[in-house]
Parts: C-alpha cells; sequence; structure tokens
C-alpha cells in the first residue's frame, strides 16, 4: 500500500512504470499538468483521478473536490482552466441520491472555478469492486502570460510562500472517517486556486514555479522543488501557517501538518525581493489571506529541505518513503 | 662482533603501530640485543632491518610482540631472512630512517589519550620544563585521531604541522632515550599550541588563561573549554546556580550531565568506585563512567535529576588537568552544542555557536581535524558496558573472525549512529555521529565516512544498511553508485554485534530489547527473541505486539503507551489510578487511535513496555531524551526486592511474552497502594523471569546454549543482572556487550560483521 500513500515511493512508481513506457519530452518534467502549443496556442493539460473516503465530509465531498483538483493543477501550470471532463465509476447499488449530490457539488465548483463540464463516461462495476465511487476528471486551459513556471527558474535567495494555513484538508478526512474520537471544528480546504494564482501572477512578474500542495503536503513539493532545482529550501518552523485546530489536531494524531494534504493551498516560490508584492497580491484575495513567506532558497545543501526549529536546532525534512512508521527509538 | 657468524632479518609488523611509540621502542630494543640496522614507518605499518646474532635475532622478534607498549596492537609480525650485510660492525648502531609514503595503507590511527603519568606529573611541577603546558605529551598520550588529516601519521600529516620544533623539543624527539623520542605531537610551552581566554564577546582576557578560567567558573560562570574532539560547556558542578543556566541555555531539560573530577581522589568523594570501576575511570581510554553516587557529594541537584548514579571522567587533556586542579571542586563538562547538533570543533564555528551559551571560551590554536565526542560507559560485573564509544576507543579495530572478500560499509542507524567500515579482518567503527535528522550531523555523518574511507584507504563496495526506508543512513545507502547493498534487519543486527563484541558467530539465542527497529513483518520490532547467527537469524518470540497510538508521538510521550496497555487490558473500565485521572481529558481520543489503528502501527517493543509502566507508575509522561522513561524506572528500583509480578509465556510457531500481564501486576500493585521502587522492581524482575523462561523454551526446541543480549534495553544494569544470573543458573553462557554498545551505537558492527560473514562465503 506504500505506493500512491505520495512522497518518494509513488515518485518511483511513477517513474519506474509509465514515464518508462510513455517516454517524451513534455511528460518528463512530471509537473502537475502538461503544456502543449497547439497550432500556436499554448494549452495546458491535466489529469487526476479521486478515491477519497468518506465521499462525503465537512467542507465538501470528493463532487469538489474533483473539480477543484484538476483546475488548480491547471492553475498552478499557470494556465486559465477551460473545459473538463468528469469519468466515474461507480459500485453496483451506489445510491442515487449520493450521485446527485456530487454532480450538483460538481456543477457548484465548476461553477465557480468559470469552468464547464463539457464530456464525460460513466461504468458501473460489481458490488465489491469499488468503494461507492471514484471520480477522474481531465481539464484543459489555456496559457496567457509570457511567464514560464519551472523549478530549472529557482534561484538562491528566492523566498518560498504558502497561500494559506496547511493542513486542513488531510486532517478534516481522518477525523471525517468518524472512527476518532475527536472533536475539532475543522473543515476542508478545498476549493479552485485559479483566480489568486492569477491575482499573483498578474501583480509579481518574479514567479518562478507554483505547486498545489495536494498528496504529501508542503513538505513533498518543497523536497520535489529542492531535488529538481538542486538547490536548497530552509524553512523557518515558526513562519509556517497552521491553524491551532489543525496543530492541536495533528499533536494528539501524533502527524506533522508540514506532510499532510492540502486541497485549497499551493506553495509559490519568487524572487526574494518580490516577496512582499506577492504577499500584498495574494493577502487581498480571500483565499490567500493567509500567505506567508515561511522559508528561503539556498545554495546549499542541493536537494534538501532543512527546518530551522524554535531550539536552533537544524532539522531535515525529508521526502516520505511510504507510510510513515517511526524512525526514533 | 664479526659479520660472518651474522644473520639479517626484514620485519615487517602491523597493526597498531605508528604514534604509539613503536619505533623507539624498537631502536631500543635493538640495542639491548647488540643489534645492527634500522626501524621506520610506511603505511602499512613499520619495517625493520637488524643484524646480529642468530639467537639475539630470535630473542629480538620475540620481544616485539611481548614487549610492545601500551598504546601499541601488534596484529601480524613477519620476518623474512635477507643477505647480511658486510659493512656493519660494531658500534654502527641501529637508527630510526625516515618514513616511506608509498604502499597500501593498512596501518592503524591510535585514538586520542589522556596525560600518561610522567607527562601529568610534568604538568603539574613547578620545577619542570612543561609546568602549567597545557600541551604536555609523549608517544604514550596525547592527541592522536583528532588531530590526524591524513596517513603515514607523521607530524606534517597532522594539525600540529604548522608548529616548527624548538631546539629542545627537537633534541627529545630525536634522543632514542627519551620518552618523546618521535612523538609526532610533541611540543613544549617555546614552540607549541598556545592557550587563550576569550570573553563572551570573543575578545581575549589578560593574565593566566588557566587561573582566570578558574576564576570565573568559581564565580559562577559558564565556559566553553576545547577539548580534544570537540568544545565543552564547564560549570562548577557544586553551583545550582550555574548549573540550571547551563540547562536552560542548552534547551536540555533532563539528561544527566557529566562531571569532572581532577583525580581519583576527587572522584571518590563523588561516587562509589569499585577497583573496576576505577581502572576504567584513571584508564587510557578516560570515558565518562556512570557509577552509583555518594550521597551528599558536591553536585547541584539539576546535574542528573532523578538518577542515583553519576557520570564521572577523569581529565582527559592536560588542559583539564590543569583546570581541575586549579579550580579545586568538581565541573560538570557537557558536549559544547545547542539542543541536538553536534559538538562543536572548529574555532570560529564554535565561537559563532557557542555564544549566547558560555560566558567565555578556554581556547588554543591546535586545530581539531576530526570530531569526538566524549565516550560513556557503566560498569557491569567489573567489565565495560558502552553507552557511547567515541574519544579514546576510536578508530581502534575490532577483529573480525573471517575477513569479507570486499570492503564493507555498514551505514549504522539513525539515532546515536555510527557507522563501520571493513577491511580484511578489521572492522573499524566510527567515533559516535549522533542523531541523523539534524543536518549538520547528516553532514559530519557523510564526511566522516569520507575522511575514514580515506584514512584506512577503504573503497566499499558492499554496503549494509538498516531496512526501514525512511532512516537517512537507509537513504545515504540508497544514493551510492556501484555497491551492493545488503539490509540486515535491525534486531539481526544488535545479535550480531553483541557477537562481533565477543568475537564469536554463533547461532546463539538472542534476546534483543530496544525502542523500535523496522521488523521483517512490517511491524515495528523492539522485544525480540532470534535464533542467529551472523548469517541469517529466525524469530523465535517477542514480546505481545501493542499500537503505538500516533507513531513517533508516543516514543515522545510515554503516558500514550499507558493508554495502550491499559486499554488494551481494561477497555472501556480502566483502572482507577491517578494517571488514568490526569489523562481523562485525551483518553478516549488516544484510545482510538489504539483501536483503530489510526497512526497507530503495531509493536513488540521493550522500550516501550517500560515508557507504559513508568507513565503508570507517575515517573514521567514526555520524554526530552530517548530512553528517559525507562532510565528513571530503572533508578527507581528496588535493589531487594526479590518479587516479580508473573506474565504469561504462549507457545505457537513464536514464543509470545504477555507485557500487558506485568503491567496488569504493576497496576494492582499501584491500586493497593505499592510505592514506586517496589513496582519498578517487581516489573525488572517479572520481565526478567519471562525472558529467561522464554530463552530456555528455545534452548529445549534447539537445543542451542549459549544466549547473547543486545538492544539499548540491556543498558538497564538492572534488567542485565537478572537475565544474566537468570540464564546462567539455568546453565546457559551468556554473551554480554563490552567493547560497543548494546545500543543502536553499537548497529553498525552488527551490520558489518553479517555482511562480512555473508561475503566471506562468497
Ligand atoms: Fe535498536
Ligand atoms: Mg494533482
Ligand atoms: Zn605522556
Ligand atoms: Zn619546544
Amino acid at each position: 500500500l506504500a505506493h500512491g500513500a505520495g512522497g518518494s515511493a509513488s515518485h518511483t512508481l511513477v517513474e519506474a512504470v509509465f514515464v518508462e513506457a510513455f517516454r517524451n519530452p513534455i511528460l518528463e518534467p512530471l509537473g502537475d499538468g502538461a503544456v502543449l502549443t497547439v497550432s500556436g496556442s499554448r494549452l495546458a493539460f491535466s489529469t487526476d483521478s479521486f478515491v477519497v473516503f468518506p465521499l462525503f465530509f465537512p467542507g465538501g465531498d470528493i463532487g469538489d473536490l474533483a473539480v477543484n483538483g484538476t483546475v488548480n493543477d491547471l492553475a498552478v501550470c499557470g494556465a486559465r482552466p477551460l473545459y473538463l471532463s468528469a469519468g466515474f465509476i461507480l459500485e453496483e447499488g451506489f445510491p442515487i441520491a449520493d450521485l446527485r449530490r456530487i454532480a450538483a457539488s460538481m456543477a457548484a465548483a465548476a461553477e465557480r472555478a468559470g469552468v464547464r463540464v463539457v464530456t464525460g463516461d460513466t461504468k458501473v462495476v460489481e458490488r465489491g469492486k469499488a468503494d461507492g465511487c471514484y471520480v477522474t476528471t481531465a481539464g484543459v486551459g489555456v496559457l496567457e502570460r509570457e511567464t514560464e513556471l519551472r523549478p530549472s527558474a529557482i534561484r538562491p535567495g528566492d523566498a518560498v510562500i504558502v497561500s494559506g494555513p496547511i493542513g486542513e484538508h488531510g486532517v478534516t478526512i481522518m477525523i471525517a472517517r468518524g472512527e476518532l474520537d475527536i472533536q475539532a471544528d475543522l473543515a476542508s480546504d478545498t476549493a479552485p486556486l485559479n483566480e489568486v494564482v492569477a491575482a499573483l501572477l498578474d501583480a509579481v512578474p518574479g514567479v518562478r514555479v507554483l505547486r498545489d500542495a495536494t498528496r504529501g503536503g508542503v513538505a513533498t513539493v518543497l523536497n520535489e522543488l529542492a531535488r529538481s532545482a538542486r538547490l536548497g529550501i530552509v524553512l523557518e518552523e515558526r513562519a509556517v501557517p497552521v491553524r491551532p485546530v489543525v496543530n492541536g489536531a495533528c499533536e494528539l494524531l501524533g502527524i506533522d501538518p508540514l506532510y499532510v494534504a492540502c486541497e485549497g493551498r499551493f506553495v509559490a516560490v519568487v524572487d526574494g525581493e518580490q516577496a512582499g508584492r506577492a504577499l500584498d497580491a495574494l493577502r487581498a484575495h480571500p483565499l490567500g489571506a493567509d500567505a506567508a513567506v515561511v522559508g528561503r532558497v539556498r545554495a546549499e545543501p542541493p536537494g534538501l529541505v532543512l527546518l530551522d526549529t524554535a531550539f536552533g536546532g537544524t532539522r531535515i525534512v525529508d521526502m516520505l518513503v511510504g507510510d510513515p512508521l517511526p524512525r526514533i527509538c | 662482533m664479526t659479520a660472518e657468524r651474522h644473520g639479517r632479518i626484514r620485519v615487517r609488523v602491523e597493526g597498531l603501530v605508528q604514534g604509539v611509540g613503536f619505533r623507539p621502542f624498537v631502536s631500543t630494543l635493538a640495542g639491548t640485543h647488540d643489534l645492527a640496522g634500522f626501524v621506520g614507518n610506511d603505511p602499512e605499518g613499520v619495517f625493520i632491518e637488524a643484524q646480529g646474532e642468530p639467537s639475539a635475532l630470535r630473542a629480538f622478534v620475540a620481544d616485539l610482540e611481548r614487549r610492545a607498549p601500551p598504546l601499541a596492537l601488534v596484529e601480524h609480525v613477519a620476518v623474512t631472512d635477507t643477505e647480511v650485510v658486510t659493512e656493519v660492525v660494531a658500534g654502527t648502531g641501529f637508527r630510526i630512517v625516515a618514513s616511506r609514503g608509498e604502499g597500501v595503507r593498512q596501518v592503524f590511527v591510535p585514538p586520542d589519550t589522556p596525560p600518561c603519568e610522567s607527562c601529568a606529573a610534568e604538568t603539574i611541577d613547578p620545577a619542570a620544563r612543561r609546568h602549567g603546558y597545557a600541551f604536555t605529551n609523549c608517544t604514550a598520550c596525547g592527541p592522536r585521531f583528532t588531530i590526524i588529516t591524513d596517513l603515514p601519521y607523521d607530524r606534517r600529516n597532522t594539525t600540529m604541522a604548522g608548529f616548527g620544533m624548538c631546539p629542545r623539543c627537537s633534541r627529545e624527539y630525536l634522543d632514542p632515550a627519551d620518552r618523546r623520542f618521535h612523538a609526532q605531537p610533541v611540543c613544549c610551552p617555546a614552540c607549541g599550541p598556545s592557550l587563550r581566554l576569550l570573553g563572551a564577546d570573543g575578545r581575549p582576557a589578560p593574565g593566566d588563561p588557566v587561573g582566570t578560567a578558574a576564576l570565573w567558573l568559581a564565580q559562577g560562570g559558564i565556559l566553553a573549554v576545547k577539548g580534544v574532539g570537540g568544545f565543552h560547556l564547564a560549570a562548577v558542578a557544586g553551583d545550582e546556580r550555574a548549573v540550571s543556566t547551563l540547562r536552560a541555555r542548552k534547551h536540555r531539560e533532563g539528561k544527566p550531565f557529566a562531571v569532572l573530577a581532577a583525580d581519583l581522589a576527587a572522584a571518590r568523594e563523588l561516587v562509589l568506585l569499585t577497583p573496576g570501576a576505577e581502572d576504567v575511570l584513571a584508564g587510557p581510554r578516560r570515558p565518562v563512567v556512570l557509577l552509583p553516587r555518594r550521597p551528599g557529594g558536591p553536585v547541584a541537584a539539576s546535574v542528573a535529576p532523578g538518577n542515583r548514579e553519576l557520570g564521572v571522567l577523569l581529565p582527559p587533556t592536560p588542559l583539564h588537568l590543569l583546570l581541575a586542579v586549579r579550580l579545586g571542586v568538581p565541573a560538570v563538562l557537557t558536549s559544547g552544542n545547542r539542543s541536538d547538533e553536534p559538538i562543536a570543533h572548529r574555532d570560529e564555528d564554535a565561537l559563532e555557536r557557542l555564544s549566547g551559551l558560555a560566558d567565555g571560551f578556554l581556547t588554543h590554536d591546535r586545530p581539531i581535524h576530526v570530531r569526538a565526542d566524549d565516550s560513556v560507559v557503566r560498569v557491569f560485573r567489573g567489565r565495560e558496558l558502552p553507552v557511547r564509544r567515541s574519544r579514546g576507543y576510536v578508530p581502534v579495530p575490532l577483529l573480525l573472525r573471517r575477513p569479507p572478500a570486499r570492503h564493507v560499509l555498514a551505514c549504522g542507524g539513525e539515532l546515536k549512529n555510527t557507522f563501520c567500515l571493513v577491511k580484511g579482518r578489521h572492522a573499524i567503527l566510527s567515533q559516535h555521529i549522533g542523531d541523523l535528522e539534524g543536518y549538520e550531523t547528516l553532514r559530519s555523518y557523510t564526511e566522516g565516512i569520507g575522511h575514514l574511507s580515506r584514512l584506512f584507504g577503504v573503497r566499499p563496495r558492499l554496503v549494509a544498511h538498516d531496512p526501514h526506508p525512511e532512516y537517512l543512513s537507509t537513504k545515504y545507502a540508497f544514493g551510492l553508485d556501484d555497491v551492493d547493498l545488503v539490509g540486515v534487519q535491525h534486531h539481526h543486527a544488535h545479535i550480531a554485534s553483541c557477537l562481533a563484541d565477543n568475537g564469536e558467530e554463533g547461532p546463539v539465542i538472542g534476546v534483543a530489547l530496544d525502542g523500535l527497529g523496522l521488523g521483517d513483518d512490517g511491524t515495528l520490532w523492539g522485544g525480540e527473541l532470534l535464533v542467529a547467527g551472523l548469517r541469517g537469524f529466525e524469530r523465535a518470540g517477542h514480546l505481545e505486539a501493542l499500537p503505538m497510538p500516533g507513531g513517533a508521538a508516543a516514543v515522545r510521550q510515554p503516558w500514550r503507551m499507558g493508554v495502550a496497555y491499559l486499554d488494551a487490558i481494561y477497555g472501556d473500565a480502566p483502572p482507577d489510578l491517578p494517571f488514568v485521572r490526569r489523562h481523562r481529558e485525551r483518553w478516549a481520543a488516544v484510545a482510538a487511535l489504539a483501536r483503530t489503528g489510526t497512526n497507530a502501527p503495531l509493536t513488540s517493543s521493550a522500550g516501550r513496555l517500560f515508557d507504559a509502566v513508568a507513565a503508570i507508575a507517575g515517573l514521567r509522561d514526555r520524554v526530552s531524551f530517548e530512553g528517559q522513561a525507562a532510565i528513571e524506572l530503572e533508578q527507581l528500583a528496588d535493589p531487594d526486592e526479590r518479587g516479580g509480578y508473573p506474565a504469561a509465556l504462549t507457545s505457537g510457531r513464536e514464543l509470545v511474552l504477555s507485557g500487558a500481564d506485568l503491567v496488569r501486576g504493576a497496576v494492582e500493585d499501584l491500586l493497593a497502594g505499592a510505592a514506586g521502587p517496589l513496582v519498578s522492581a517487581r516489573f525488572h524482575n517479572g520481565l526478567a523471569r519471562v525472558l529467561v523462561r522464554a530463552v530456555l523454551a528455545v534452548r529445549e526446541r534447539t537445543g542451542l546454549r549459549d544466549a547473547a543480549l543486545s538492544g539499548g534495553v540491556f543498558q538497564n544494569v538492572v534488567l542485565l543482572e537478572r537475565v544474566v544470573s537468570g540464564l546462567e543458573a539455568a546453565g546457559l553462557r551468556v554473551l554480554v556487550h563490552s567493547r560497543v554498545p548494546p545500543n543502536d551505537g553499537g548497529l553498525s558492527l552488527g551490520q558489518a560483521a553479517v555482511a562480512a560473514a555473508l561475503d566471506a562465503d562468497g
């Protein structure tokens, strides 16, 4: 089960199987989506599958998650999302009422993001062969700016920004499974990021790269960026925005918010000199109100993410290989 | 003396024979046997040509090994006959010739050694040339491993290279009758390194550095003192305010500090010494020795809170000797670092990193090339039981039974990391590196592997590692090119380490008790009975596995293990104990993690069982360092209590030992109002008894009559004593650690021994 938990085990699976099979220059950067040039237009194209459990949770459901997920993958490519497809795999006997509810929230999310679901597909599989309902979305968007967003543009001295408090989606899901005796006033952060990303890109020419911090959380995203840029990233523990209620739940669960999935937050690396402007632009939008500079890019140590802790130590924030097992003894 | 009746031999001596006064010894020895010839160093060891009476030559060769200097470790002497040189006549004598630089590197580097009796006396003697000199040394003592930059071991390849010898030192260095004959770091106040005392602002203080430093300490100051392998922080041990200030500044909550005593007499006022302990304390390796405290000793409460023991060391260098004598009272001596960082060892670095921690710096201009922390040992049945093997021990090799075909690197664990290189039969265990998730520590790990490999001419082709995918040492192994990897299960490595420590290969009945290590079934092990040899193992039994609610959080918060055990035993009706009342608010939430398995991996860890009992008994809910709760539980045990809690031993494919039964016993005693020392003792006794029963059951099945005990829990001498006695009483031979730590600091040796054994078979 390690494959698919995010982090570097899924990395290896993807690299070993799919990159090997489909090898081509557009696929290889392994970004959130592909950037294509079609008849002179630059398009972004992305796909994602959603297998969340439970299907309905505070703040959202699998439907808006599936729309926002693909919208966000397009947005962090720098594109304006336009059209989505939606594929459903339903377990025999899945309640129609639930399906209606999912479809309605997909429509609402599409409306909010300014995209249209223009094609789709549905398959029903035998009872027991799927966990109720799986959704796959794909989307296309158009790139209207010159800025090329890529990890290789990152430079020492750049600022690392997160667009808002982290960890809310993942913690909400864990609690929503209902097995835990935890009461927390928490909702998923699922949201379309295209507007707030556009606001940032319009205000700041020096945006190097954007990533939505989904599976594996901010820590995994930053590790991927540090590795592909061959640069170091140093985080300031105290600067990382985490709501007290998330912190409390993470403390109880024994998990590190840096590794918890978000569905409406992104990481931006921007020219250090323009960090202030970037924060202003982000904070002007409700989805970026709590944006913060959480760290800096340095030449050393290449490929590693470090955390300056409150005690003045420097801890390595590593890419997790699989489901995290304690390594301290 | 006529050449016709002479013989002439070529002798090669290999082992730890450089930097230990071996050439002067050979030269003197040759003189007593009336031989002519020469001796020199090369990268393979020492080469000798000697000519004289055949009987004298034979006696000479025999004495090479028998009378070797104290720090030498002669491993191999090869003698070949060669042609007699006719020009040699009586009185031509025996010369020490220049080192030869070429050849294969096989020579060993000596460890750093405290002042020998002569050097100590000379440093203290007001009439001596080196009176008050902090860098006095000779062939029998002084800095070695930490100042050597390259081989062969010559002054130019040490951090003494920048100091030219004055005429008087040169004469001593060149005089075969002098104890400094060819002592590479030889120096004196006229030509060698000098001390400086700097204020907190980095500006030099006027006057005698040692005298003023002692004064500052006596006034309650905290000083950074440059030692052998890094900077220490020092404060007067009896000064509660100074010691608690040091704790606060270091962010070190509860971990005990070691105390420097000027000599054995001063140590005796602090701790209860046995003859075995005295030998270790005053011996040439100079570790911190953990010993029972003498009540009322001149030590502030916050030096070692909650401990019946105190770590004491005698001066590891002449500087510490001078400071201790001048100060006249014991001083706390702790590694100079901020909480999780490795010990500071370079001057600029120390000034930067220790500013804010130290009120002043007692430093000098002899660079430290390699970091080495103080070693720490306990004494078990008169022998050393290492807790941390570092300065004074490293890099003396351990001999494996069989050499691997290829050079081996064993990457060690995650916490208390050491690594180990194997070349031929020699296993060279690194100094204590530390906890790898600190970036500075990881750097000192990768640099350390580079430095030791270069020094010993090792090019690893076979790399052993722990199978835990998240250990940074595992990731380091996976990042290496052109090597074969071999994963060695954590507890197999512990037992293999104990075997290698004892120079054996097994098979044995291994008992590995520790905090956690990844098991072959994907759960976390830590209370294991293995039938193990170097080349493989089989899991024969284990503590019953329980969930760890919150994963790593359950390690930092032992109370969570208390919840896990009580929830497993009592379910929704936990006993009415202060422990349960104290955690009522979060009880259900943590129990739910355990019941649903949400971030609650299963573990058979003995360390977690200790944590649970310590928490339930009210000792501690959270730890600030590894093993803290277990250590405090051990300290609490009433040594005279003979009772023990019963625990079920269930046989099946694997034996299962019920830790929950031991917890139930403790709960019942606590409910009846029993005191902590009684509960702790009965827990220790109960655990020891069920372990012994389990080992006997494995003996029954396998016919094996040897047991090996390893894993960090066996630093607990209360448990160790009871398990060893129980097994010996049943007729088993019991192997315990005496040269490497039973904790994860010894893991790399076990990995190395397994890899070497597998590679030796081809
Ligand atoms: Fe261990
Ligand atoms: Mg995605
Ligand atoms: Zn000496
Ligand atoms: Zn001199």
